[in-house]
């Protein structure tokens, strides 16, 4: 490692809290969308940087990989579900959609 | 070379400050349109990461398929349902104190729990080459890890017939 573990690991954890912040405060579908990747790369550059240091750099870089491509996948089929939404319900603010009474 | 080391340390926290404040402009800018930007910009300081930690591979997947791929289909998708920066239309609800509060509270446990842990493992030599080539990863992609592989291929099979059929317009019966 070019530069100490912790200094990375501490930029992943302040990745992952602001994206946090971005999950829960967001009132758009899409902006909350967004805060998701950013904690999925929060967790990517985790994994690398371990796998970096590790025995075994094979297991962190693959599970990247698999992050990374579940990540395309859970953004193609929300933004998916978004548009329909808004189809439906003309609207992408989450806090006026009130599908679900009770 | 201990210079050009420093010029690479540098570079490696300047990136990283950088993609902390486009993280925030992410999380904050009112107009979705110019979040997304920052996400893509966030994404790239993240695979500029990964190629200074040894993942050349890992870095250009991650300049591909997400700045490529995933910030074309958020970008399309804030184009398609409108509204966009519109001044009446708050961007946040009205949670964002207690989120920051959490948000405070999960760094200020979590950060000294890291920097306390002395035991950190390192590698000494560092200006050794990459750990792997791209070959090792399509060997070890084909043999040790093919289950979890094939399995990805089936779930992107489907996400890509879920996304068209959800997507899709309801033809009138």
């Amino acid at each position: 490692m070019i530069i100490p573990l912790e200094h990375v690991l501490l930029f992943s954890l302040i990745l992952f809290a602001i994206g946090m912040v971005g999950v829960l405060t967001r009132r758009n579908a899409i902006g909350i969308l967004i805060s998701i990747e950013l904690l999925l790369n929060a967790v990517n550059v985790n994994l690398v940087c371990f796998s970096r240091v590790s025995e075994d750099p094979m297991a962190g870089q693959m599970f990247a990989f698999f992050v990374i491509a579940l990540a395309a996948a859970a953004a193609a089929v929300g933004l998916a579900i978004v548009v329909a939404i808004y189809r439906t319900r003309n609207t992408v603010q989450t806090d006026e959609i009130q599908l679900l009474k009770w | 070379m201990p210079q050009l080391e420093f010029l690479i340390k540098c570079g490696v926290y300047g990136l990283m400050g950088l993609g902390i404040i486009a993280a925030v402009g992410a999380v904050l800018l009112p107009n979705l349109f110019h979040a997304g930007l920052a996400l893509a910009f966030v994404l790239v300081t993240i695979a500029g990461i990964f190629m200074s930690v040894g993942a050349e591979f890992l870095g250009m997947v991650q300049i591909l398929l997400y700045v490529g791929g995933v910030m074309t289909l958020i970008i399309y998708t804030i184009m398609l349902t409108g509204r966009l920066g519109a001044k009446d239309v708050r961007a946040q609800n009205r949670q964002g104190i207690f989120a920051a509060i959490a948000a405070g509270f999960f760094v200020c446990w979590i950060g000294p729990l890291i920097l306390k842990t002395g035991a950190w493992p390192q590698r000494e030599s560092d200006s050794a080459p990459p750990l792997l080539s791209v070959e090792d990863l399509g060997m070890s992609l084909m043999t040790e890890y093919v289950f979890p592989f094939e399995v990805l291929g089936v779930l992107l099979f489907a996400v890509l017939i879920g996304a068209i059929v959800i997507a899709r317009q309801d033809r009138p019966s």
